[in-house]
């Protein structure tokens, strides 16, 4: 296996530089993502989760720190090398209404897509639209439509098709499927794992939703106040939650099976998220945090590993 | 005893391309105290239903029709408009999805609950301000007396959330119904606000009709659920039941769909393929059947009835799924 995304000490910062109220909606990131992986990216509200998802592809220019996609640090090129990266980095929204230009047509709007990098000409382009929209299971008929004459579901696979019409490496999923109804989501869901295994996709999974996460990612990381605070692998991460928001965050997500609802126990965290431009000094989960001492106010936790690529940032860790 | 029975709720709206048949035939009974949970996906009936139930449904364009409707011995639909409102807001009250959209941007929080409480219980002055602290108290906002004074914008969305749960107890409402109110927060939030309606519903016995679309919120919360399709119950049943013998197409195929945190569903979700049905054109058959995987020859011929399943648990499914 070969890494595709190597993200090093990436910042975005929002307002001005070091003044009071600056905004570090991301923290000081690391992480990378392995080619034909998926990556899911959790977190509540207000995390930075998509904003890391942006600061990625270039979408919002990082304060600092470097992207290394495939070995190039896409924060260095102008705009057009990045123009011509971006055939390679591709975006899908949760809101796919919002997206697709209500003017034109949905083989139009595959269409764009190959005319913007020059890709398929004349009877090919057809040919191609046709083939790229029978990929995401959408009929070619639809291709004279309006976007208002979709359903939610048949959106979203419009714009998974735009994503996949110029032949992508990367894909960063921003709550793709959240507003969607479950046996749609289903659909969008399985359609995404299907591409992956078909085109060897690399997926970026941005979401809130934990039992997705866990369903489509290969390795996890938990986003809190623009930090990531724990990494491991899916099976670990949920199986043996390591920090306590994590611990937390698996105990509030609801099972449906009323057996096992009756017995779990709910770590049920106090208050709200704090003041994002006047975060908690030291470890910013103290707060709220049921375990915190008075050491948790004056360090920033370090990664504490615990084998298997899996690490956390708590001081009250043990060594695995 | 029951306190709310509902008999064959119809409400239809009226449109440019006909009558759609939001809600179709549904009846049901809540029993003092219990949660019932009302699932199913976006434009199931779910909604309408507790908004004919609370008779906020527009008319025109829309129109509600029932056999009975009856709420505490009273025939909700024999009553006045200015009854109604006696009715809403002091034994019946409803939580919606969207705070922001409920609470007066322009007033302070401590004005909205002060409105109720002087509407509905003759509350001023010192003892609605008491009041109304306590009521905060109760929903776990910290700081009540001053956050009295703060306007809606100021608190986040859990906080706001809570307030609308404030506002809707203030009265000792003897019937709630949460709309989709927790679906908006993020789950830690979820999981207080789930545990403030537990705590509620155990100290005072208010009933509640959960709606919701998420399978796991109410396997941990509802005593019981009715799971909604096309307008009508297609399944009911208490919880265990319910989700440990899954008796309709349906309902199987909602929780095939459902992803789980314990990871028990496998590595392919399977998806319900197609779209619900209009719900203009009459339905003849079940209107599930284009849809649905576990269909059997008679689905063709009949319309299926309700069959039994075991104590209290019913599905209008002619499929053996059980077995």
């Amino acid at each position: 296996m070969s890494t595709l995304l190597d993200v090093e000490d990436l910042e975005v910062h929002f307002g001005r530089q070091d003044a009071p109220g600056t905004i570090k909606a991301v923290n000081g990131l690391s992480f990378s993502v392995e080619r034909g992986q998926t990556l899911g990216l959790v977190g509540e509200s207000g995390c930075g989760k998509s904003t890391t998802g942006y600061a990625i592809l270039q979408l919002i220019k990082p304060t600092s720190g470097r992207v290394l996609f495939d070995g190039t640090d896409l924060c260095k090129l102008d705009r057009r090398e990045l123009r011509r990266m971006r055939r390679k980095l591709q975006i899908i929204f949760q809101d796919a209404h919002a997206s697709l230009n209500p003017r034109m047509p949905i083989g139009d709007l595959v269409g764009e897509a190959l005319d913007i990098h020059r890709l398929f000409r004349g009877g090919a382009r057809r040919q191609r639209i046709r083939e790229l929209l029978d990929m995401v299971g959408l009929s070619s008929q639809l291709a004279e439509r309006y976007p208002h004459e979709l359903s939610g579901g048949q959106a979203q696979r419009v714009a998974i098709c735009r994503a996949l019409a110029v032949e992508p490496e990367l894909i960063v999923c921003d709550e793709p499927v959240s507003a969607l109804d479950v046996s749609i989501q289903a659909q969008i869901v399985n359609l995404l794992q299907d591409l992956q295994e078909q085109l060897g996709l690399t997926y970026i999974f941005i979401s809130h939703d934990l039992s997705v996460v866990r369903h489509i990612s290969d390795r996890v990381a938990v986003m809190y106040l623009g930090k990531i605070v724990e990494m491991a692998g899916k099976d670990e991460i949920y199986a043996a939650p390591a920090h306590p928001y994590t611990k937390s965050l698996m105990s509030a997500v609801p099972v449906p099976d009323p057996d096992i609802e009756a017995q779990r126990q709910r770590v049920i965290l106090k208050g709200d998220l704090p003041n994002p431009a006047d975060p908690p000094s030291g470890c910013r989960f103290r707060t709220r945090c049921p375990i915190a001492t008075d050491e948790c106010a004056t360090i920033d936790p370090p990664q504490h590993p615990l084998g298997n690529g899996h690490w956390a940032k708590c001081i009250h860790l043990k060594d695995a | 005893m029951s306190l709310l029975q509902v008999r064959n709720l119809r409400t239809r709206f009226a449109t440019d391309r006909g009558t759609v048949n939001a809600v179709n035939g549904v009846s049901f009974d809540l029993a003092e105290g219990e949660i019932l949970g009302l699932v199913g996906e976006s434009g199931s009936g779910k909604s309408v239903t507790a908004l004919s139930i609370m008779r906020l449904v527009p008319e025109p364009p829309g129109h509600i029709t029932a056999d009975s409707l009856s709420f505490d011995g009273r025939e909700l639909l024999a009553l006045s408009e200015a009854q109604m409102r006696e009715e809403r807001g002091s034994s019946m009250a409803m939580v919606f999805q969207d705070p922001m959209r409920s609470l007066n941007p322009v007033l302070t929080i401590g004005r909205q609950i002060l409105e109720v409480l002087h509407r509905h219980q003759k509350l001023d002055g010192a003892a609605a301000k008491r009041r109304a602290i306590e009521l905060l108290e109760t929903v776990g906002i910290p700081l009540a007396e001053t956050r009295l004074k703060a306007y809606p914008h100021q608190f986040s969305g859990g906080m706001r959330q809570r307030v609308m749960i404030a506002i809707a107890l203030s009265c000792n409402p003897r019937l709630l119904i949460a709309d989709e109110a927790t679906t908006a927060l993020d789950v830690t939030i979820q999981a207080q606000i789930i545990d403030l309606v537990k705590r509620l519903t155990r100290d005072r016995g208010t009933s509640v009709i959960w709606i919701s679309h998420d399978l796991g919120v109410v396997a941990g919360l509802c005593d019981r659920v009715n799971v909604m399709y096309a307008g009508n119950i297609v399944e009911s049943g208490p919880i265990r039941e319910l989700f440990h013998r899954p008796s309709h197409g349906y309902t199987l195929g909602l929780m095939g769909s459902t992803p789980r945190l314990d990871g028990t569903g496998g590595r392919r979700l399977t998806p319900i393929e197609g779209m619900p049905p209009s719900l203009i054109d009459p339905i003849p058959l079940c209107p599930f059947l284009p849809r649905c995987r576990v269909s059997v020859a008679a689905c063709q011929e009949r319309r299926p009835e309700r069959r039994e399943f075991g104590a209290g648990h019913w599905a209008t499914c002619l499929a053996d799924l059980a077995s």
